[in-house]
């Protein structure tokens, strides 16, 4: 299907073909979805919101609500202030949340709706009920991506609710960024290891991987609730984990109560998980526990028994910048070669980050941010890798380079379900990856090795 | 059918000029549509008598978008015909948006037809054209001639010569045409010169000199255009030449905008001249 890519680089400046990213409002109503009770609201034509939804079902397999202003062509015209009202009105009659968290599309931000003043004014008309909350964040897809989106709203949580009491809470908070729900829940479980007390947020783990049980639930058991959100003021300090989904958040609440930002990288890989544990073992002032020590050692078991295969292995890799920086991290711990590293969204950390982490392990390596797979296509044509690392976008490259040995990815995964069950965060998740990687590459010499090299025992 | 807009800096007379010009044409049995682009709906007054138009705009939000000619048509002076795209309140929404609209709806619902038989559309637009919305009326296919109503004030002229930057961008992809400069008296000294120099150095010609007359003043007071509040009066005859002068322009031209140097220039060409 991409057969037609072309080896020849020809300089391209108002075209994207394959683009790595998506809309920020995908990003918003994730992490909307991530606070307990919560109805995303998207402000803007029905289409908008109607994408998004299923941009995240096609990723989770799970029914992912939303409502809409639904704008028309009078909306557009006359501003969306009367559709936000009923809209407001309608969904704390009908669906009843805790809180709506609302953000803009494309449409509402040109014609430049004021949705403060607008949700004020539905205040003060008795259109939100007392008690309740609405919370927004301007999320213009034609700036940044999804990535910035989930940022806008992560830190909306924080204009919006957080407090501080003056009575200091015994607990940290912990910004996870735009990972799936089993990495949250991954996180959870290895701060409860350290009986460190900490706050997620956004969660959605419990909201988006929830089990069946026959009975639809609209606001499932999980998720940051309002007064825990409320509660990150007092806290010790702020652990963000990727410098452009969690950092605006953490600083933040640095900014307006003082609390500590430690701006750190997502825990995917060795060194980055020690990272995270040892960040929460000085806030939260408790020991590492024996089972951690244990699941970081198998962990190099692992990369140790395994290493043999990895070696010197040329990587390409795509994804959202701050899952692309950890692993660039992990794959220069497993001795591996990432020659192409790619991210769609824009930041000068990234290209900065990467370089730094690449300038002496594999200084030929080409890093590029606002990027598309179509030039990730072409420099693989140019100079071919051992194995390819992205969301399902990239099957297509992988399939017309002669079944170039993949692994899936980050965000979106629509045609494996790996990601819906096994974190790829900790120590665990660096296993799991470790598990893709060689199982990438095996699978493909079982199917291909003549009969003298199809071995029994690798 | 001569499809006409009128542009020109904010408060130079435009809305006046057209509705007076138009006042003319109709006179002359000619058969004119008036489009007001501007959302205070103000561009058809004097024609009808009052603001007694329900714009295009607050038809389709009330009416949804079963909308007939005839409820956003208005007939005024003389058999002129009025229409007004109207938007939203300052501050809030798109104009822009309403406009394209707003002209879109007109062309569904056959406004522009030959059966409609008319011999012009006028378009009375916003003093400035700040986004492609207020543009709508000089794309392919809609206004064919511009005039821009100045005066031989500096900010009358550095909008007019911005204005067709704009008609000379249009101009390059279509058939839209400069049809020259008419110019408002704003009692400027050596006004008629140095408009009729600037005319030429945009490549264009100043129309008619429509002298300062308090009878404009007298007659919107009394929501009427000049020609029919007092059509005996000297600045009716005004009007009835700068109508003659557009119906017999055949000077279309695709403008030639100065620089800011060359505009400043020819200010003080004439604009100091004893």
């Amino acid at each position: 299907m991409l057969n037609g890519t072309t080896a020849e680089i020809k300089p391209r400046e108002a075209l994207r073909i394959n683009p790595a990213k998506t809309c920020q409002p995908v990003g918003a109503m994730y992490a909307s979805l991530g606070i307990h009770g919560c109805m995303p609201h998207s402000h803007g034509s029905q289409g908008c919101c109607a994408y998004h939804r299923s941009a995240l079902t096609r990723h989770l397999k799970e029914p992912v609500i939303s409502t809409t202003s639904s704008f028309t062509e009078g909306s557009s015209v006359f501003g969306g202030s009367a559709n936000l009202n009923q809209a407001l009105q309608n969904i704390f009659t009908i669906y009843n949340p805790d809180i709506v968290a609302v953000h803009t599309t494309c449409l509402s931000e040109v014609i430049g709706d004021d949705i403060p003043s607008i949700v004020k004014n539905a205040r003060e008309a008795g259109k939100v009920p007392e008690g309740k909350y609405v919370i927004h964040a301007n999320t213009p897809s034609f700036v940044g991506s999804h990535i910035t989106g989930f940022a806008n709203m992560t830190k909306a949580m924080v204009t919006y609710l957080a407090e501080k009491t003056g009575e200091a809470k015994d607990q940290v908070n912990v910004i996870p960024g735009f990972v799936d729900p089993t990495d949250m829940r991954e996180i959870k479980r290895l701060a409860g290891e350290l009986k460190a007390n900490i706050v997620l947020f956004p969660d959605t783990s419990d909201v988006l991987d929830t089990p069946q049980t026959g009975v639809y639930e609209m606001y499932p058991k999980g998720g940051t609730t309002i007064e825990q959100l409320k509660s990150t003021g007092d806290s010790i300090a702020t652990i963000a984990l990727g410098h452009f989904a969690s950092r605006p958040a953490a600083e933040s609440l640095e900014e307006k109560f003082g609390v500590p930002a430690s701006v750190g990288e997502l825990p995917i890989g060795v060194t980055a998980t020690d990272d995270f544990i040892d960040a929460l073992r000085n806030y939260a002032r408790v020991e590492v526990p024996a089972s951690i020590v244990q699941e970081r050692g198998r962990l190099l078991d692992l990369i140790s028994d395994m290493g043999q295969y990895l070696y010197g292995k040329r990587v390409a890799i795509a994804g959202d910048p701050d899952h692309v920086i950890s692993l660039v991290r992990f794959l220069l711990e497993l001795n591996m070669k990432p020659v192409f590293v790619i991210s769609g969204s824009m930041g000068n950390h990234f290209e900065n980050r990467v370089k730094e982490l690449l300038k002496d392990a594999v200084p030929e390596a080409k890093v590029k941010q606002n990027a598309d797979l179509f030039e990730l296509h072409q420099w693989i044509k140019n100079e071919p890798v051992d194995l390819l690392i992205g969301n399902t976008h990239a099957k297509f490259m992988a399939r017309a380079e002669n079944d170039l040995p993949f692994v899936r990815f980050g965000w979106p995964i629509t045609d494996r379900m790996a990601h819906r069950v096994f974190p790829t965060v900790g120590y665990r998740g660096a296993s799991r990856l470790i598990n893709d990687i060689i199982n990438a590459f095996l699978d493909k010499k079982d199917r291909e090795c003549p009969e003298e090299t199809f071995e029994l025992v690798q | 059918m001569r499809k006409v807009a009128i542009y020109g800096k904010g408060g130079i007379g435009k809305s006046t000029t057209t509705q007076n010009t138009v006042a003319g044409l109709v006179e002359a049995g000619r058969k004119v549509m008036v489009v007001g682009c501007d959302p205070k709906a103000d561009s058809t007054r004097l024609l009808l008598g009052g603001l007694a138009q329900k714009s295009v705009l607050d038809t389709l939000r009330s009416e949804g978008e079963d909308v007939e000619l005839e409820d956003i048509r208005k007939p005024g002076f003389c058999g002129s015909i009025c229409v007004e795209s109207g938007g939203p309140e300052p501050g809030v929404g798109c104009a822009g948006r309403g406009i394209i609209t707003s002209i879109n709806l007109l062309e569904q619902l056959g406004a522009y037809a030959d059966s409609e038989a008319l011999d012009y559309v006028f378009y009375d637009v916003l003093g400035d054209v700040v986004c492609g919305g207020f543009a709508m009326p000089i794309r392919e296919g809609k206004a064919e001639e511009i005039y821009i109503v100045c005066s031989g004030e500096m900010m009358a002229m550095y909008a007019a010569n911005n204005i067709s930057k704009g008609i000379l961008k249009f101009a390059q992809s279509g058939v839209v045409r400069l049809g020259g400069l008419i110019c408002n008296s704003r009692k400027v000294d050596n006004e008629a010169e140095m408009v009729e120099a600037f005319a030429k150095k945009l490549g264009t010609q100043m129309i008619h000199f429509v002298p300062r007359d308090n009878m404009v003043q007298r007659a919107e007071i009394n929501r009427k255009t000049v020609i029919e509040y007092d059509p005996t009066c000297n600045q009716a005859n005004e009007y009835r030449t700068l109508a003659k002068a557009i119906e017999g322009n055949t000077n279309l031209v695709i403008p030639t905008p100065l620089s800011t140097d060359e505009l400043e220039k020819t200010l003080m060409d004439y604009g100091l001249m004893e």
